[in-house]
């Protein structure tokens, strides 16, 4: 049985903010299914008594005086912007529809 | 007189002495560069004016009689992962084609100020995914010691500049093996320091709980003089270890293993491994045995779900990673002609920007941290990595380090395995529960297989923040390989450029 359908994978790539052809997802939809296969072993191996791992290192929350250091220019920052107006990011529109 | 096959070490002492200057130096590597990178494609930027006023203001300063740092005028390939200023910085991918970082990531900022030369850019798979660097947007990069045949990834840019003299010293980052194994199938030498050893400010992200960047040379000595360059705290990394960083190079030159036990991992080998890389391995062993160290055999059960783990793990990390690449900010923008909003922007840039191998795994991750399979899939590999944590625990209290082959196999074709990502995925068996656990993994050359005389890689891991014990160990495995073959290996490797 297939693990992930094309509808689901299709789905995802819109989670994902990914446009994808017929052919892209029929593609990565066998892909993800090999893959998947593949990695559903972990299931066997943890148990649940086995606490989880997010990170290699018992990090705590780091925190820093609150002083102001040097940081980017308004124009640095900007200065891989595909557009800018005034020191701001110009972005398509983002709320209600595009005309 | 040619200076390029000499080791960093010597370069410096060669600049100390000047023999030669940083900016002759420099040219002559450039030299190199355009005579045969045509073939290898270890670049995909090179920094002539910033190299040599790097190189000419080293060169005052030690004309001045300033104090320098130990490699002060020798250069480096810096892999494209990397933000440099004003240089372009692409992970291999083309939606952050002639993106210019507007500030240097820390490992950058402590190479210049340690008077390091920056040549260029080195090609990469995209983001650092894949095992071949065929993933780059850019186009392949070739092995040195056969054109025909891949030089690892992700970093396989970095390590073939080094076999092809390119460049004595390297950055790589290792997030699953992209230092160790093109390291192993290019005859060089190559670190994944502890995690937390060496600041990720400025490193673009692919998966933030295994990433690290690390040193890559033709020598043991080279890769701890790099090592000491930019390992340390920094304030704007807050994985960043705030501990003193274990004295690497004086571990490089002890040559001496007295006494020391060294775990021999007993799943990472037999079944699945080249016969040749094997052999090899098995060599080192004896040259070890010899030098007075103890073997014993140690097993990692949970090993054989690393693998599994790791491709749930990291590419959930990457799919929240690379949310940023959504052109707003900077990189690619597709389709922006006033008709579309910034969702459907966003979605035909990240199509036309993203690779087969970064959607696929960015799908992958969207997959396993969605609610539904959130528990049984990127939970179940946590948990993994748990047991994979305990394995190490385990071991080293029989061990001081622990060794296995870093690669299963030597270099293959170029498109031999690019249709089957699972198979592509099994190179990286060995060096990928190291990132798990955090802790310090090395390469060094043990060999040519002789059942096609490409090189194979010995890989020494050593507990988190020790890191010592992995340099000490292939320290003395290289002066006595070196001894008993009476030449480095990377000596033997072909003569490029000359036709």
């Amino acid at each position: 049985m297939a693990a992930i359908s094309r509808d689901e994978v299709a789905h995802l790539a819109r989670l994902a903010r990914i446009e994808m052809s017929s052919d892209e997802l029929d593609h990565l939809a066998s892909e993800l299914d090999q893959i998947l296969h593949a990695v559903d072993r972990v299931q066997e191996a943890a148990k649940d008594d086995v606490p989880p791992t997010s990170h290699p290192l018992p990090l705590k929350n780091v925190t820093r005086p609150d002083v102001v250091v040097p940081s980017l220019t308004p124009q640095d920052a900007l200065s891989g912007a595909p557009a800018s107006d005034e020191q701001r990011f110009k972005v398509p529109q983002i709320l209600g529809d595009a005309e | 007189m040619s200076f390029i096959y000499k080791t960093a070490a010597e370069m410096a002492s060669a600049l100390a002495n000047k023999d030669v200057s940083a900016v002759d130096l420099a040219n002559e590597h450039f030299a190199r560069i355009e005579s045969v990178d045509g073939d290898v494609h270890a670049f995909l930027h090179l920094d002539k004016e910033g190299a040599l006023a790097q190189a000419k203001s080293v060169d005052e300063k030690r004309a001045a009689g300033e104090k320098l740092g130990p490699l002060a005028g020798v250069p480096l390939a810096l892999k494209d992962v990397m933000a440099q200023k004003g240089i372009p910085t692409t992970c291999g991918s083309k939606i952050l084609e002639g993106w210019r970082p507007p500030y240097d990531a820390t490992v950058v900022t402590r190479l210049k100020d340690a008077g390091i030369v920056i040549l260029g850019k080195t090609n990469m798979d995209e983001f650092a995914m894949g095992s071949s660097t065929e993933n780059s947007a850019y186009g392949p990069t070739h092995n040195p010691w056969d054109l025909t045949r891949i030089p690892g990834g992700s970093g396989g840019g970095s390590s073939a500049s080094l076999a092809a003299f390119e460049a004595p010293l390297a950055i790589g980052t290792d997030t699953g093996g992209s230092i160790r194994q093109p390291a192993a199938v290019t005859g060089t030498v190559g670190v994944k320091p502890t995690y937390g050893a060496v600041s990720r400010y400025g490193l673009v992200a692919f998966s933030s709980s295994l990433d690290q960047a690390g040193p890559c040379a033709r020598t043991v000595l080279d890769a701890a003089l790099l090592h000491e360059v930019i390992a340390g705290h920094d304030a704007r990394d807050s994985s960043s270890i705030n501990a003193p960083v274990p004295a690497v190079v004086a571990a490089a030159k002890k040559l001496d293993v007295k006494g020391m036990k060294i775990g021999v991992i007993k799943e990472l080998g037999g079944e699945g491994f080249q016969k040749g890389v094997s052999e090899r391995f098995n060599e080192a062993l004896e040259e070890l045995v010899k030098a007075g160290a103890d073997i014993v055999e140690v097993s990692c059960p949970n090993f054989e779900y690393a693998l599994a783990a790791y491709y749930l793990i990291a590419p959930s990390e990457a799919s929240s990673n690379l949310a940023r690449f959504d052109s707003m900010r900077y990189g690619l923008r597709v389709g922006d002609d006033g008709s579309r909003g910034a969702e459907e922007v966003m979605s035909l840039t990240r199509q036309a920007g993203f690779g087969k191998e970064v959607k696929r795994r960015i799908i992958l991750g969207t997959y396993a941290l969605s609610s539904g399979y959130y528990d049984a899939y990127y939970g179940s590999a946590q948990r993994v990595r748990t047991l994979i944590m305990r394995d190490y625990e385990a071991a080293f209290a029989k061990a001081d380090v622990l060794v296995s082959p870093t690669a299963p196999t030597t270099a293959f074709k170029i498109g031999e395995k690019a249709d089957d990502p699972v198979a592509m995925y099994l190179n990286d068996i060995a060096t990928i529960p190291v990132n798990m656990a955090g802790i310090g993994g090395m390469s060094l050359p043990c060999g040519l297989a002789p059942e096609d005389g490409l090189p194979v890689g010995f890989q020494i891991m050593s507990p988190a923040m020790k890191d010592d014990l992995m340099y000490q160990v292939g320290g003395t495995l290289e002066a006595a390989l070196n001894a008993k073959w009476g030449s480095t290996l990377i000596s033997q490797a072909p003569a490029l450029g000359a036709k």
